[in-house]
């Protein structure tokens, strides 16, 4: 035996699964939901979600050389962060606001704490809510799905110069020549105008909305795919559809004409995303298998108070962030009884 | 290696184990503790075994079982290597006090080393030969300790010489006890804690019920599925024997469903008037654990820092009892073992009868290899540990010899990364610890709020966070150093009040 024999401590056999590898699943899943927003949204779509990751994994590289923690650009995971952020905008919205968006998420939400694993809050939503403070006009400027000429032109909006006012999109809305388009999101419309659109259509998508998020349906299926792959703890997606629709029923039941049914809570805005995606990351929620029921119910429950009761029609990004707040408290409250605890 | 779980219910400190079965006695005349606190757990526990039909524990993984490598090999006698390493202390305890001097000539089955107090069991020649040394060696562990070197006479017959016969049915509890103790006979499943004294419960506790441990679930070893196919007889005796040393009404044999051949060969050879049954349980790591054997076929738990015997039960691995029922008959001590040799490195692998001290590096020439050798395990991949040197012997507690091929280069470079909070540990812990959290306080050190606050204690080392890890984070080796350190600390802070 020329060579000397190995040591390493037990357990000598490992699972394969590694992080990068979880993280690339996760790319996997979220890739069918963005080309769905390309082919309904066009070419502003694909240059918005291109803008995103790719200014999030330079800054991303360039935290990790300044900080000496070497490439972590090869764990994917600012690619989920930038491609979320990108799905969770407005598909017109300027690309350089995008481009602020995604530096704050990276260097706000995680270069700040520490990188992958030490970050408190979802990135991409700390990028989202950051872009939506400071730009209130562009980030609630919606444009009309299927927008003939999509993949040959983009919308006026998307090519912004830097630091400048979105440009103005309703004359170029006016020249498609739509019929019955108001401008507004289905939320939008069921807030303020009390309109409920039908549920097939957002269930599929065939609606105005933020560049990754009208497809329910499709995001169903890529949530379920995730969870199949043993990717996604499955238990969060639905506690949180489950915290939703426990909070809207009561209401809708008192006064359907006023509010929102629970179909229309789950597949409309940006719930079904953040279910599955934003509410389901690992890094930011509890551990504990009481502790995940419990975010999930709080994140769905306060989702439908802001919506309902705030000034926003919108409020799931809001109700991951308060989650992600209190998610180590809800840690140490659902610590697991131990074996052979009296 | 899973009654290593036996190691961490009695550690080796300065308080004698007898002292803590005293102690920990007075607690427990409450209504044995059924461990499923929440009507989910009830509900959840009940779908399983109704989904899987066979019962099981909480948590816990599947790690590839690797056992058809030795599965179907029946068990092989080895020739005897030409010097024999018998460590002094193979067992939890006291270590053993030589009786033979250097230059002695021995003959096989002679007692050369006595029990020092009760925690401690003698040993006996393996092989006829002669005291070459009594000195310092190598062992598994690390730092060299006392040995008796022994030199094969290869002209001797090798017949065992030693012993008187006992009638078993005509000895009480005490004199099992005491014969037990003089074959020398320890847990073979890898604890290594003295047998006798598992047979003598602490006063206050009351044996009802024996579980005889076939679980194996260890990947690669075969030595307990084989010891239960072909030494059927012996392990019967040897629960008969059992029985009547603990006063306990029933025994249950528990085997993991990868081996449902022993079970119908168990069942089968079971006479109808002994209170002894087999129960398969789920094959899943670590089932072989005595905690987790209580729990899947009781539905019981062993009370945190306690023993088993508070719940009334004792548990034994399937190749102990087999000895057991071989030796004391005889009167016989110890003398070899069965030992899976497998492992990708290995040319020819099987399960052999080894003798005490045979050395690793004999054993690994025996069954030839594929090539280069990696790591050479002692136990089994998940809780084995890796030898330093070929010369380390087969002690009594070695369960196999697994012997890997040197690491894929580019596994050997797997990057550790941070915590990213996934929860699989928690998943797979199967006494429930958070290991996410007790990894990031081993980071920070602050190992007393590890023992105080999060169950450190609790731990025996199985392995099964660090092996589902994405980040490969070695959970498990945090946690080693962790306890060591806060023993250390407890051993200073206890010298300090003398």
């Amino acid at each position: 035996m020329t060579r000397g024999i190995e040591i390493r401590t037990s357990p000598h056999l490992k699972r394969v699964v590694t992080v990068d590898k979880i993280m690339r699943t996760v790319v996997l899943a979220l890739l069918p939901i963005a080309a769905f927003a390309v082919w309904q949204f066009g070419l502003s779509a694909l240059l918005l979600l291109v803008t995103t990751t790719g200014v999030a994994v330079l800054t991303e590289w360039w935290f990790a050389r300044a900080s000496g923690r070497g490439n972590t650009v090869a764990d994917w995971s600012a690619v989920i962060t930038g491609l979320l952020l990108g799905l969770t905008l407005p598909p017109g919205f300027p690309l350089w606001m995008a481009a602020v968006a995604a530096f704050v998420g990276i260097a706000l939400g995680k270069a700040l704490f520490g990188g992958l694993g030490y970050n408190v809050m979802n990135p991409a939503l700390v990028g989202r809510a950051f872009v939506q403070a400071a730009f209130p006009v562009a980030i609630t400027t919606w444009t009309p799905a299927f927008a003939p000429g999509r993949f040959t032109e983009v919308i006026p909006s998307t090519l912004t110069a830097p630091f400048m006012q979105p440009i103005a999109v309703d004359d170029w809305i006016a020249g498609l020549n739509l019929d019955g388009w108001s401008g507004a999101t289905p939320l939008a419309l069921q807030k303020f105008e009390h309109i409920e659109t039908p549920i097939l259509d957002s269930f599929t998508g065939m609606i105005a909305g933020s560049a990754g998020e009208t497809s329910a349906l499709l995001i169903l299926i890529c949530g379920l795919w995730l969870a199949w792959q043993r990717m996604l703890d499955w238990r969060i997606p639905v506690s949180v559809m489950a915290g939703a629709v426990l909070m809207a029923l009561p209401f809708w039941l008192l006064d359907p004409s006023l509010y929102p049914s629970p179909w229309f809570v789950l597949c409309s805005g940006g719930l079904m995303l953040a279910a599955w995606f934003m509410a389901s990351d690992m890094v930011a929620s509890p551990v504990t298998a009481k502790g995940v029921v419990i975010y999930g119910l709080f994140i769905g429950a306060l989702t439908v108070i802001i919506r309902l009761f705030g000034g926003l029609p919108e409020g799931v990004m809001y109700a991951i962030l308060l989650g992600n707040a209190v998610g180590p408290l809800i840690s140490s409250w659902t610590q697991p009884r131990v074996y052979g605890a009296k | 290696m899973l009654c290593v779980l036996c190691a961490f219910a009695v550690p080796i400190t300065a308080v004698s184990p007898v002292m803590k079965h005293q102690t920990a006695a007075l607690s427990s005349n409450d209504v044995p503790n059924t461990g499923h606190d929440s009507l989910i757990q009830r509900i959840s526990m009940g779908l399983t075994r109704l989904l899987n039909g066979h019962k099981t524990f909480d948590h816990g993984i599947y790690p590839i079982e690797h056992k058809e490598l030795t599965a179907g090999k029946p068990i092989r006698r080895l020739p005897f290597a030409d010097e024999l390493i018998i460590p002094l202390q193979q067992h939890k305890g006291r270590a053993s006090l030589p009786m033979v001097k250097v230059g002695q000539e021995v003959v096989r089955g002679e007692p050369i080393a006595v029990a020092d107090q009760f925690v401690s069991v003698p040993m006996h020649a393996p092989a006829t030969g002669i005291i070459r040394a009594i000195s310092l060696t190598t062992t598994a562990e690390g730092p060299k300790a006392p040995a008796i070197i022994l030199k094969v006479y290869h002209a001797a017959s090798q017949q065992v010489l030693y012993g008187s016969e006992q009638d078993i049915e005509q000895m009480d509890a005490q004199a099992i006890i005491q014969a037990v103790q003089d074959a020398g006979l320890v847990g073979l499943g890898g604890g290594a804690f003295p047998s006798h004294v598992k047979l003598q419960p602490p006063p206050g506790c009351e044996i009802q019920t024996l579980l005889v441990n076939g679980c194996e679930c260890e990947p690669y070893l075969t030595c307990d599925h084989r010891i239960m196919l072909e030494q059927t007889e012996l392990l019967l005796r040897g629960i008969r024997i059992a029985l009547r040393a603990t006063g306990a009404q029933r025994a249950i044999i528990g085997v993991e469903d990868n081996k449902l051949d022993a079970v119908s060969h168990l069942r089968a050879r079971i006479p109808a008037h002994l209170p002894i049954t087999v129960e398969a349980v789920q094959t899943k790591y670590p089932q072989g654990a005595e905690k987790m054997l209580i729990t899947a076929l009781l539905g019981m738990e062993v009370p945190a820092g306690g023993l088993p015997a508070e719940i009334g039960v004792a548990v034994f691995n399937v190749g102990t009892l087999a000895q057991m029922g071989e030796l004391v008959p005889q009167g016989r001590g110890l003398i070899e073992r069965v030992v899976t040799v497998s492992g990708p490195a290995v040319k020819n692998p099987g399960n052999f009868l080894v003798p005490i001290g045979t050395p690793v590096r004999f054993l690994l020439d025996q069954v030839g290899l594929n090539g280069p050798l990696g790591q050479v395990i002692l136990g089994g991949p998940m809780m084995g540990m890796a030898v330093a040197s070929l010369d380390v012997p087969v002690t009594k507690s070695v369960s196999g010899v697994v012997a890997l091929e040197p690491e894929d280069p580019t596994l050997a470079r797997r990057q550790v990364y941070p915590c990213i909070k996934c929860g699989e540990c928690l998943k797979a812990c199967p006494v429930s610890l958070n290991p996410s959290m007790l990894g990031e306080l081993a980071v920070a050190r602050e190992y007393g709020v590890m023992a105080e606050q999060f169950n450190l204690d609790q731990c025996f080392e199985c392995g099964c966070c660090a092996f589902v890890c994405p980040s490969n984070i070695p959970l498990t080796q945090y946690f080693r150093i962790a306890k060591s350190i806060n023993r250390d600390a407890q051993r200073r802070e206890a010298a300090k009040h003398h």
